[in-house]
C-alpha cells in the first residue's frame, strides 16, 4: 500500500475515534444540565402531562448511557432529533445555516493562507529591517484583538466612515440566485452571473478579513519564525555560495521546509475560526450557524446544542486531515516511504 | 535577571509592552482611585446624560443608561484580570499533571489520557466553552470554569511533549538506577525543565484568556450585566452604530490594548527564557 493512503487511513480510523469521544463528551455536557429540558423547552405554561410526553419522547426518564444508546442509533439514520427551538429537524436546520458559515471561514481561511504566508517570508528574508518590524507589529496587533473587534473597526472604516463596502448579509435583494451548493459565491457563478457575484464578494470581504486577521497574523509569525530557524542552515549558506538568487533561495530552499511545521498550527487556527465566526457573524448579520448556535444554547435545546458541535467538530476533523495530507505530501521522508514521520 | 533586563530595555517592542502592561495592571488595581465615576461600575442609571458622545468630565462617553464608559472600562480590567489569572491557575496544574503522567508512563495511561486531550482539542476552544456555558448559568465564576475546561490542554500537550523527551535523556536513568519513585522522577527531575516552557506559555496566554473570555461575555454567555465587562459593552453597543461608535470603539480598543500589552510582554519573556515553544 503506499505511504501517503496508509497514512490517511490511520489517520481517519483515529478521528472517528475521536469524533466518538467528541460525542460522548457533548452528550455528557448536555445531560447535566441543571433543571428539565422539557420544561425549559415547553415553557412554563405546559400541563404536567405535557412535559412528561415530552420527557418520554427524549428518553430522559432512562439512563444516561441508554440515551446515547438511542442518540447513536438515531445519529446512524442521520438523524439528530428535532430542535425544540425551531421545531424541525436539527438536520435541517444546520443544513440551512452551515454553508454561510463555511463560505465566510473558507474565504478567511484562503486570506490567511494568502496573505500570512507571504507575509512572514518578506519578513523572515528581511530579518531584522523595517520591513520585518512593521510586519512583526501588524502580525500582533492581529493577533491582538478578538474578531469582533476587528468587525466593528473595519466596519466603521469601510462601510460608513469610507462606504466602500455593504454593512451586512450576504447579498442584496436586488439578485435572486437559486441555491445549488448553499456557496453564494459558487451558485452566482453557476448562475452565470458576473454581476451577483461581484455583489457577493464585496459583502463577504469585510467579515472574511475580519475573520482572517488573527489568522494571518499567526501565520505571518509562525512562517518567520521557523524560516529564521532554517536560514541558519548549513545548506542555505551552500545554496548561496553556489550562487542562487536570494529570491530562489526564500521562496524554495527556506520556505518549503519551514512550511511543514506551520501547516500543522494553521489546522489549529482554522478550528478557532469555526468558533470565531460566531463572533463576526454577530456584527454583520451574516445568516450562518451563529444567531442558531447562541439562540440555541441559551435556550438549552439539547438536541440542537449537540447537533451543532458535533457538525462543526467533524468539519474541522476533515480539515485536519487534509492538513495531514499536505504534509505528507509535502514531506519527502513520508511521500517516498522513508522513515516513519508523522 | 540582569540579561532580563538587559533584553527588555533593547527592545522597544518590549519597552511598550511592558508599559501597556503596566497600565492595564495598575488601571485594575486602582480603579476605585483613577475612575471619576467609581459607584457607576453597578446599577446605576442617568437619564439625564445618556448615550453622549466624549465630552468632558465623561472623556470616553456615556453608555445607554448615562453610566461613564471611562470608569467601566477600568473596572471591566480588574473583571478581566481577576479572570484569567484564575483560569490559567486552575489550568496550568491540571495540565501539567495529565501530560506528566501521560509522558512519563507507557502503555494504557498514556493513551487514555492523550486521546482525552485529543478530545477537547478537537471541539472548536470557543464553541466549547459555549456548550458548557449553554450548560451553566452564566455567571463570571462559571464562565472562569468554562474557559479553564477548554485551556488545561493545551498545558497538557505541551508537558507531554517535553516529557517525552526528557525521560530518554541521562539524569532520568540515572535517577531510576538508584531507585528514586516515578512521583520522584516526574516531579523532582522531569518537572523542573518543564517550567520554563510552561512559563512562557502562561505569559503569552494571559492575552488570550481576556480575548476569549470577552468574546464569550460578547455573545452574552459570560459575565453578565451590571458588573463591567469589555465583552458585552461591545455587543451592547454594536446595535448603535455606527452613531454611537463610542459604545463599542472604545471597550473594544479598551482589549487591543491590553492583549497586545501581555503579547508583547510574553514574546519578551519567550526570548529571555529562551523557549520556543
Amino acid at each position: 500500500m503506499h505511504p501517503v493512503l496508509r497514512l490517511l487511513l490511520r489517520r481517519a480510523g483515529m478521528s472517528a475515534l475521536v469524533l466518538i469521544g467528541v460525542s460522548v463528551l457533548i452528550f455528557v455536557i448536555a445531560r447535566v444540565i441543571p433543571g428539565d429540558p422539557a420544561r425549559i423547552a415547553l415553557g412554563p405554561n405546559a400541563t404536567v402531562e405535557q412535559v412528561a410526553n415530552l420527557r418520554d419522547a427524549l428518553h430522559l426518564d432512562q439512563p444516561v448511557w441508554r440515551q446515547y444508546g438511542h442518540f447513536i442509533a438515531d445519529l446512524a439514520r442521520g438523524d439528530l432529533g428535532v430542535s425544540l427551538y425551531t421545531n424541525r429537524p436539527v438536520t435541517t436546520d444546520i443544513a440551512q445555516f452551515l454553508p454561510a458559515t463555511l463560505e465566510l471561514v473558507f474565504a478567511a481561511a484562503i486570506l490567511m493562507i494568502g496573505l500570512g504566508l507571504p507575509l512572514g517570508i518578506l519578513s523572515a528574508r528581511y530579518r531584522g529591517g523595517i520591513i520585518d518590524n512593521s510586519i512583526r507589529v501588524v502580525a500582533l496587533l492581529g493577533v491582538s484583538a478578538p474578531s469582533f473587534v476587528w468587525a466593528v473597526i473595519l466596519m466603521l472604516l469601510f462601510a460608513f466612515f469610507l462606504p466602500i463596502f455593504p454593512i451586512a448579509g450576504r447579498l442584496s435583494t436586488d439578485f435572486l440566485i437559486e441555491p445549488v451548493t448553499g456557496f453564494l459565491l459558487v451558485d452566482t457563478l453557476l448562475a452565470g452571473n458576473p454581476a451577483a457575484f461581484g455583489n457577493a464578494v464585496s459583502h463577504i470581504a469585510l467579515p472574511a478579513f475580519a475573520l482572517a486577521l488573527s489568522g494571518i497574523g499567526q501565520a505571518a509569525r509562525l512562517t518567520r519564525a521557523n524560516m529564521v530557524e532554517t536560514y541558519d542552515r548549513p545548506y542555505i549558506e551552500m545554496a548561496r555560495s553556489y550562487g542562487f538568487p536570494e529570491r530562489r533561495i526564500a521562496g524554495r530552499f527556506a520556505f518549503r521546509p519551514s512550511l511543514i511545521p506551520s501547516l500543522t498550527i494553521l489546522g489549529l487556527d482554522f478550528a478557532a475560526m469555526l468558533g470565531n465566526a460566531f463572533l463576526v457573524e454577530a456584527i454583520f448579520a451574516w445568516p450562518g450557524l451563529s444567531r442558531y448556535g447562541v439562540a440555541v444554547i441559551l435556550r438549552k435545546d439539547l438536541n440542537a446544542i449537540i447537533g451543532t458541535v458535533l457538525i462543526i467538530s467533524a468539519t474541522f476533523l476533515i480539515a485536519n486531515l487534509i492538513v495531514d495530507l499536505l504534509i505528507a505530501w509535502l514531506n519527502p521522508r513520508i511521500r517516498h516511504g522513508r522513515g516513519t514521520g508523522g | 535577571m540582569k540579561r532580563a533586563l538587559a533584553i527588555i530595555r533593547s527592545s522597544v517592542l518590549s519597552m511598550i509592552g511592558v508599559a501597556l502592561v503596566l497600565l492595564v495592571v495598575l488601571s485594575a488595581i486602582f480603579a476605585g482611585v483613577v475612575a471619576p465615576f467609581p459607584d457607576h461600575r453597578g446599577a446605576v442609571v442617568d437619564f439625564t446624560n445618556f448615550n453622549q458622545p466624549p465630552h468632558w468630565p465623561n472623556i470616553m462617553g456615556t453608555d445607554l443608561v448615562g453610566r461613564d464608559l471611562f470608569s467601566r472600562i477600568l473596572y471591566a480590567y480588574r473583571t478581566s484580570l481577576v479572570l484569567a489569572v484564575v483560569v490559567l491557575v486552575l489550568a496550568m496544574p491540571t495540565g501539567v499533571i495529565v501530560g506528566l503522567v501521560a509522558g512519563y508512563f507507557d502503555g494504557f495511561r498514556r493513551h487514555a489520557l492523550m486521546r482525552l486531550t485529543d478530545v477537547f482539542l478537537s471541539i472548536p476552544p470557543l464553541v466549547l466553552a459555549m456548550s458548557i456555558m449553554g450548560v451553566l448559568e452564566p455567571t463570571l465564576l462559571n464562565g472562569m470554569m468554562a474557559v479553564t475546561v477548554m485551556w488545561w490542554p493545551w498545558y497538557a500537550r505541551l508537558v507531554y511533549n517535553i516529557t517525552l523527551a526528557e525521560r530518554e535523556e541521562g539524569y532520568v536513568l540515572a535517577a531510576e538506577v538508584i531507585g528514586a519513585s516515578s512521583l520522584h522522577v516526574m516531579f523532582r527531575e522531569i518537572l523542573p525543565n518543564c517550567i520554563p516552557a510552561v512559563l512562557t506559555k502562561m505569559a503569552l496566554d494571559i492575552g488570550f484568556v481576556i480575548l476569549i473570555a470577552s468574546s464569550l461575555s460578547f455573545l452574552g454567555l459570560g459575565v453578565q450585566p451590571p458588573t463591567p465587562d469589555l465583552g458585552s459593552m461591545v455587543a451592547e453597543g454594536a446595535n448603535y452604530l455606527p452613531d454611537s461608535w463610542w459604545l463599542t470603539v472604545f471597550p473594544g480598543l479598551a482589549i487591543l490594548v491590553a492583549v497586545f500589552g501581555f503579547n508583547l510582554l510574553g514574546d519578551a519573556l519567550r526570548d529571555i527564557l529562551g523557549s520556543d515553544q
